[in-house]
């Protein structure tokens, strides 16, 4: 009887605060709302030693802050959720935690695919962002799997980024411009002149030259707009090797909390700041 | 607040030549100058500006502020220059006197910077996407950096600085090219601090440059597609004129909490310091900051906590 009243209590409790934070989401909507926004999960091992949690225990809260966040960022209508999840550097990090992170990562890739997961709930498209030969074959695969069951939905987009790093992805989209060019030039070329290696004046010059445009396309994060906003938690000010290309004109924001902390609070904020700093460039712009 | 006043004494609502420094009365640099010797070693026991004498040994340890550690000094520093306008707006000055004193600012760093060992330090002097800005604005830019430069090309020479270019120069009056070109060539072989100035810069821009540079050796036949790597990326950058290519510190001042195209695979690893202060604004003090705030970061690239 009294767990039935406790649980009357707590939906209600529930539903309300949920009414609160919609409410909330339509007055922050009056102003522009950020298309894109990336997270850089920084902390989970700080917080985990903070509460003197087991061994991977930290991630595990992060997941639960990570969750919550999507949420908050797809009811207010932002298209577009990037997060660090696992860079190239990290491998070198001790073999039982790399191990630890890839197990939970498998773990919750496959629970994304559930029917109740906030995949299905947000139509969200999930994307997995990086050199995914680089991940056991297990995990790959479950990445694949998870990207071609969500690749019907169109509401929102996840880009999760796993071994990845800025550096790598524009050494890739410059080996694969280098290489599309190259095939180009050649399928242009009459067989004996192939076979003589000349190449015709016309090939030279402007068809051969890489354009902005190319390394553009070649890009992993090439299926998603830039971001509005980078938020890394944990108060550290640094892009450690994340979306170098892309965030250029991106408003950085690192509140000091470490990431199981990062709340609705830190994300209104950082919308807030966005807002502000909207307008003063748009102002701008037209005084130009 | 007491900066604005201080700045408001000195420089009243006067003609702009007069808020030129003149040129019998250099800031600080000149003290500087007069402590070395031809060998470049301080003069020991000497009163310098009727200032205590100072003895130095060769052994001596760089004289920093109090709270700083040599040991965890950054190489190599950037700096994004923001707030000019903005600060002669405040003071109900046109933009020009904002440039003005933003380059006495620069003054003030570069000083710093040779006094406490810094090896390289790059600045933000123009971006490619300023070119939006009035014609007046950027013409009066041009023509400060080539004043500015000309001016201060002998102090530089004496102080061992080499100066080195990086964006598209191709864009650029052709008396301020040959300017930078014949400081960077008379300064090439100095070496206590290299100054990079990034003028019509865009870090996009710099590595699409280097990607072009890079698919014309591969259509040399110099190279295969398959042996494209960060290494060859890295050399084929601008910025690979020197020993320290990538920032240890970035500073950007006047609060804005972006990087608008600076730089940019350079600043993987790079630690970001926002200042408040405009930049004119930005002196000893707020340097000092920022350097504090550098060596209390705790640094791991992505491997093990420290």
């Amino acid at each position: 009887m009294e767990n039935e009243k406790e649980s009357l209590v707590d939906r209600l409790f529930g539903s309300s605060v949920g009414y609160m934070r919609r409410f909330l989401f339509r007055v922050l909507s009056v102003g522009p709302i950020p298309n894109h926004l990336a997270f850089i999960l920084d902390g989970n091992r700080r917080y985990a030693k903070k509460w003197d949690l087991g061994k991977g225990m930290g991630h595990r809260a992060g997941f639960l802050s990570l969750m919550s966040l999507m949420k908050y960022c797809y009811e207010l209508g932002v298209k577009y959720v990037t997060i660090y999840a696992f860079s190239i550097d990290n491998f070198r990090r001790r073999p039982d935690e790399v191990q630890g992170v890839m197990d939970l990562m498998l773990e919750k890739i496959e629970g994304l695919l559930k029917e109740e997961s906030i995949v299905n709930q947000y139509g969200v498209r999930v994307y997995f962002i990086g050199d995914l030969n680089l991940l056991s074959d297990t995990v790959r695969l479950a990445a694949e799997k998870a990207m071609k069951a969500t690749s019907n939905n169109d509401k929102s987009i996840l880009l999760i980024c796993v071994a990845y790093t800025s550096t790598d992805e524009i050494v890739h989209a410059a080996q694969e411009s280098c290489e599309h060019k190259w095939h180009e030039i050649h399928s242009v070329m009459k067989p004996n002149d192939a076979q003589n290696g000349a190449v015709g004046e016309e090939e030279r010059g402007e068809n051969y030259d890489i354009k902005l445009a190319d390394i553009e396309r070649n890009m992993y994060m090439g299926v998603a707009p830039d971001p509005d906003i980078l938020i890394r938690s944990s108060g550290e000010t640094r892009l450690s090797n994340f979306l170098l290309w892309q965030t250029s004109n991106c408003l950085l924001y690192s509140p000091k909390a470490l990431w199981p902390e990062v709340g609705l609070w830190h994300l209104v904020w950082a919308v807030l700041n966005f807002q502000r700093v909207h307008t003063e460039l748009e102002k701008g712009m037209k005084q130009l | 607040m007491a900066a604005f006043q201080i700045h408001h004494q000195r420089f009243p609502h006067a003609p702009l030549h007069e808020l030129l420094p003149p040129t019998t009365r250099r800031p600080s640099f000149s003290f500087v100058s007069k402590a070395a010797t031809a060998t470049g070693a301080p003069r020991n026991g000497v009163s310098i500006n009727g200032l205590p004498p100072v003895h130095y040994t060769e052994e001596d340890p760089i004289p920093l502020p109090p709270g700083l550690r040599e040991e965890s000094m950054p190489s190599h520093v950037a700096v994004i220059m923001d707030g000019n306008r903005r600060w002669a707006r405040m003071r109900g000055l046109p933009s020009g006197s904002g440039y003005e004193a933003g380059a006495r600012a620069l003054r003030r760093l570069v000083e710093l910077c040779c006094k406490w060992g810094i090896r390289v330090l790059t600045v933000f002097a123009f971006s490619s996407d300023n070119w939006v800005r009035p014609k007046m604005e950027t013409n009066f830019l041009m023509g400060l950096l080539e004043r500015g430069l000309r001016n201060e090309l002998q102090h530089l020479i004496r102080e061992k600085v080499r100066i080195s270019l990086v964006g598209d120069c191709t864009k650029l009056p052709k008396p301020l090219q040959a300017l930078l070109s014949e400081a960077a060539e008379t300064t090439k072989n100095n070496s206590q601090l290299h100054l990079i100035l990034a003028v019509n810069y865009s870090g996009q821009n710099d590595l699409v440059q280097a990607c072009q540079n890079i698919a014309q050796k591969v259509k040399d036949g110099l190279i295969e597609p398959e042996d494209i790597d960060k290494f060859l990326l890295e050399s084929e950058l601008e910025t690979n004129c020197t020993d320290f290519p990538n920032p240890d510190l970035l500073i950007r001042t006047s609060g804005e909490l972006r990087i608008s195209n600076f730089l940019l695979w350079q600043l993987a690893y790079t630690e970001l310091y926002f200042a408040n202060s405009l930049w004119p604004d930005f002196g000893e003090d707020e340097f000092v900051k920022a350097l504090l705030s550098f060596q209390q970061r705790q640094r791991r690239y992505g491997g093990r906590s420290s």
